[in-house]
């Protein structure tokens, strides 16, 4: 087997026209950015027939001609990923043959996209997101990353080699390069092999699972805990709000890094510290749960009990057995009924970012609180005699929905961000595992012999929270729009 | 404005004392000293030996007790040993001599000894912080100028074409956290994959001696992820300052618009940036540590990761109390800037 090179035979075409419109498109947002700054402004002219003329002259076709260059770039870019599928093994280089694979993520993107853009009528803030390009982008981004998780995760697909596997002889090997036996696995390490002559390219395609799994989770918990503590600092304030923010100004006036170092090294993990912290931060979605349904289900008690055990004996189960650890000092619950066992790497991994995480969200919500309490459907809601729990969680929480949700976005890629760090320092999670931060401090070491292995995860990394950042600013624009 | 710095003050210490004693206690909990006991000592001591090791050196005093000793509010423990020396906090588990103090600890100026340097903590604390202070102060000539002058541009015309791909620029920067953007510049510019080796991916040599081509990549990467920050900020105040009615009157007065950004709105649509960078620190503390550790430039960060990974016990309390007091002053600074700045405030 001969090594790939990067485009195969479609590069001789497609290359250079890519580059250049490229080349032609940067130049000309460049120039419209100089341009821009001495243009005189944008001046609405009434033309005969009733219609209204933007700006015109140089800037006003620049921009014209920017906007078809970069639908041109984009249908180019799709041309390389369409025409690769159809191309026999080898012909289409290796980013031909990475498009190959990720072709189950590709189909779920278009299916995804052209229902969404169907009925975006329909689908309310969702839809509405399919109105603007930066909110598009975003979404795809995070998309790609999304179904890429899934059909690893669950399917065991778009990997080439076992992510453990080495290979010998592939050691540091740059990207295309054939592998020994090639009638027995897929032919090539796509991305190179890493300095244990892994496979680089499955390693970053394993690596999503562990961050879409860890980051998502990870925040919800951090919001279940700022949510349930936020609210009553804000809604009562007083001493309790005092205290909460004491507390939560302590954890944020704490530099993240040292931490992580503090909570995460096998002599306090030994302790059993983070076992405890986890006991303690896992109860919120409880109390949450809890306190949602007995606040709105007060005065129907049969129904509100029915509703209650339906929700929290599971959570509870989920709880317990999550918690409980063998050999942790926290061994409450019995082997038979412990549902899922968390390698203990994860748990501690976990924890610390739900840790750091939540006080910020918690400054959010309270202000957001204290805001919405001066509202006259609160103050309804106080004169109809409603509890306060019912106010908080059922007319103060909907009410402020918009910002958490773009927070929610946000915080998921900073979370993302955190778990990379953990990982740039080989805290928590083990060294072989392929999430994106290990894997980066793995090729950092021999960064400037070898640079190939560091790149790709960095580069998943940066595109998933890029997409997530963008995804939150396309829905607050949306959002602000009614 | 006396009282409300004073009570400001207030909870800066009590937060202070919160923070050194959470580090004090996780790095004092029994199985990290006995990885210490291992290390100092010998590795194969048996519970008993790590147990009088431990005893003789003062560490099994109760936390509060030696705390207070570490903070130098209760004198510095002096204990016959069961091997019979006497061992004194004050003069480093010597043997106490006529001279030994009686009180040893932060507020004397005693920071203790680091068990990895070799040296004490104090001075390690000054040179570090020398070195991680020039790198900052380039970052700092380098972000909050970039920074403010795209927020502004941004924010001068809002929706505009300028505004939106300014913008996207500012969320591609806060999206790549220095640990992407090091590697990536690094492997663009400082091997010859892409045969653009224009800097040195190292930064050890400018410790010593900071020039453009070694120094280049870390200011860099710690300025981008700060700057999307600001910028952003800046451009959410400019653009309310550029709706402001103030702004309309020196519009319809004929005011040229250039005169009408520099002149009108620039002064006040900087107010709020400016809390804004101050409260950046905290945050730039942590691309120093990723950044020192990947430059491998031997400043404050990489100080606290060697401390942090080898339980070096006073040196990485020693790094907490430099670094929450870092946090803790920067916050104080811009609450009180703000206050200066903002008239509205100064004068009600």
């Amino acid at each position: 087997m001969d090594p790939l090179t990067w485009t195969g035979s479609l590069g001789s075409i497609l290359v250079p026209a890519i580059t250049i419109t490229a080349a032609v498109f940067v130049a000309g947002i460049i120039l419209q950015l100089v341009m821009g700054l001495f243009a005189p402004e944008v001046k609405l002219q009434a033309n005969p027939d009733g219609t209204l003329q933007g700006r015109g002259g140089l800037l006003g076709r620049l921009e014209i001609y920017n906007g078809w260059l970069f639908l041109l770039l984009v249908a180019l870019i799709a041309a390389f990923v369409v025409l690769s599928w159809f191309m026999p093994y080898g012909e289409a280089g290796i980013l031909g043959e990475m498009s190959k694979r990720f072709l189950p993520v590709w189909i779920a993107l278009i299916v995804t996209f052209a229902l969404s853009i169907t009925f975006k009528r329909k689908l309310g803030l969702y839809g509405k997101l399919f109105d603007s390009t930066i909110g598009m982008i975003g979404f795809g981004l995070v998309m790609f990353w999304v179904f890429t998780a899934i059909f690893v995760g669950l399917f065991d697909m778009i990997g080439t080699h076992d992510p453990l596997q080495q290979i010998s002889g592939l050691k540091n090997k740059t990207p295309g390069e054939p592998v020994p036996e090639p009638d027995t696995m897929f032919p090539h390490y796509l991305l190179g092999g890493d300095n244990l002559a892994r496979d680089i390219f499955t390693r970053m395609v394993e690596g999503s699972v562990i961050v879409m799994v860890i980051a998502p989770l990870a925040t919800l918990f951090a919001f279940m805990v700022g949510i349930t503590l936020g609210l009553p600092a804000g809604y009562y304030g007083g001493k309790l709000d005092t205290v909460l923010s004491f507390l939560a100004n302590l954890i944020l006036a704490f530099p993240v890094i040292l931490l992580f170092y503090l909570l995460v090294t096998p002599e306090i993990v030994a302790t059993g510290l983070p076992n405890f912290l986890a006991a303690f931060l896992f109860v919120f979605p409880l109390i949450f749960f809890g306190v949602l349904i007995n606040s709105r289900y007060r005065s129907q008690p049969s129904k509100n009990t029915m509703l209650l055990a339906i929700v929290l004996i599971p959570l509870a189960v989920l709880y317990l057995s999550v918690v409980s650890e063998q050999g942790s000092p926290l061994f409450v619950w019995p082997n038979a009924l412990d549902l899922i066992s968390i390698p203990g790497g994860i748990l501690v991994v976990f924890v610390s970012v739900v840790f750091v995480n939540s006080p910020t969200v918690f400054r959010i919500v309270r202000g957001l609180a204290l805001d919405i309490k001066t509202r006259d459907y609160v103050a309804a809601a106080q004169t109809r005699g409603e509890g306060t729990w019912y106010i908080m969680l059922w007319e103060i929480l909907p009410n402020a929905r918009g910002p958490l949700i773009v927070d929610f976005c946000l915080r998921i890629g900073y979370t993302t961000i955190l778990l990379g760090t953990l990982g740039f320092f080989g805290l928590g999670l083990p060294p072989e595992s392929p999430d994106w931060g290990s894997t980066i401090n793995e090729g950092r070491k021999l960064l400037l012999i070898y640079a190939h292995p560091a790149l790709p995860p960095a580069i998943a990394l940066l595109s998933l929270v890029l997409g997530l950042n963008l995804l939150a600013d396309g829905l607050r624009e949306e959002s602000l729009k009614d | 404005m006396g009282l409300f710095i004073l009570r400001r003050l207030g909870v800066m210490i009590l937060t202070a004392l919160c923070l050194t004693f959470i580090v004090f206690w996780l790095t004092n909990l029994y199985p990290n000293l006995e990885k210490l006991a291992k290390t100092q000592g010998n590795f194969r001591m048996s519970d008993e030996q790590v147990e009088t090791y431990l005893g003789n050196r003062g560490y099994t005093q109760s936390l509060p007790v030696k705390y207070g000793q570490w903070l130098g509010v209760l004198p510095g423990y002096v204990i016959e040993g069961t091997d019979g020396d006497t061992r004194a906090r004050c003069e480093n588990h010597g043997a106490p001599t006529e001279d030994t103090p009686t009180f040893c600890g932060i507020l004397q100026g005693e920071w203790g000894f680091s068990t990895v340097f070799k040296e004490d903590v104090g001075g390690i604390v000054a040179t570090r912080l020398g070195l991680t202070g020039k790198l900052m102060f380039w970052v700092m000539m380098v972000m909050v100028p970039g920074a403010l002058i795209i927020g502004v541009l941004a924010g001068m015309r809002e929706g505009s074409r300028t505004d939106r791909s300014l913008s996207s620029i500012s969320i591609l920067s806060t999206a790549t956290p220095e640990y992407v953007s090091g590697v990536i510049l690094i492997a663009v510019f400082a091997t010859p994959l892409f045969g653009m080796q224009y800097f040195k991916g190292t930064a050890t040599s400018a410790m010593d001696d900071a020039t453009f081509n070694n120094f280049f990549l870390p200011v860099i990467t710690i300025a981008l992820y700060g700057m999307g920050y600001i910028a952003r900020m800046t451009r959410a105040s400019m653009t309310e300052v550029m709706t402001a009615q103030y702004i309309r009157t020196a519009r319809l007065k004929g005011v040229s618009f250039p005169n009408i950004v520099m002149k009108h709105a620039l002064r006040n649509a900087l107010i709020a940036p400016f809390t804004v960078i101050m409260l950046q620190f905290p945050w730039l503390l942590n691309g120093v540590v990723i950044v020192e550790t990947l430059f491998n430039y031997k400043g404050f960060g990489w100080t606290l990761v060697q401390a942090a990974s080898n339980n070096d016990i006073e040196l990485l309390l020693g790094v907490s109390v430099v670094s929450v007091f870092v946090v803790l002053i920067t916050q104080l600074i811009s609450d009180i800037g703000y206050v200066f700045l903002n008239p509205r405030i100064r004068i009600s």
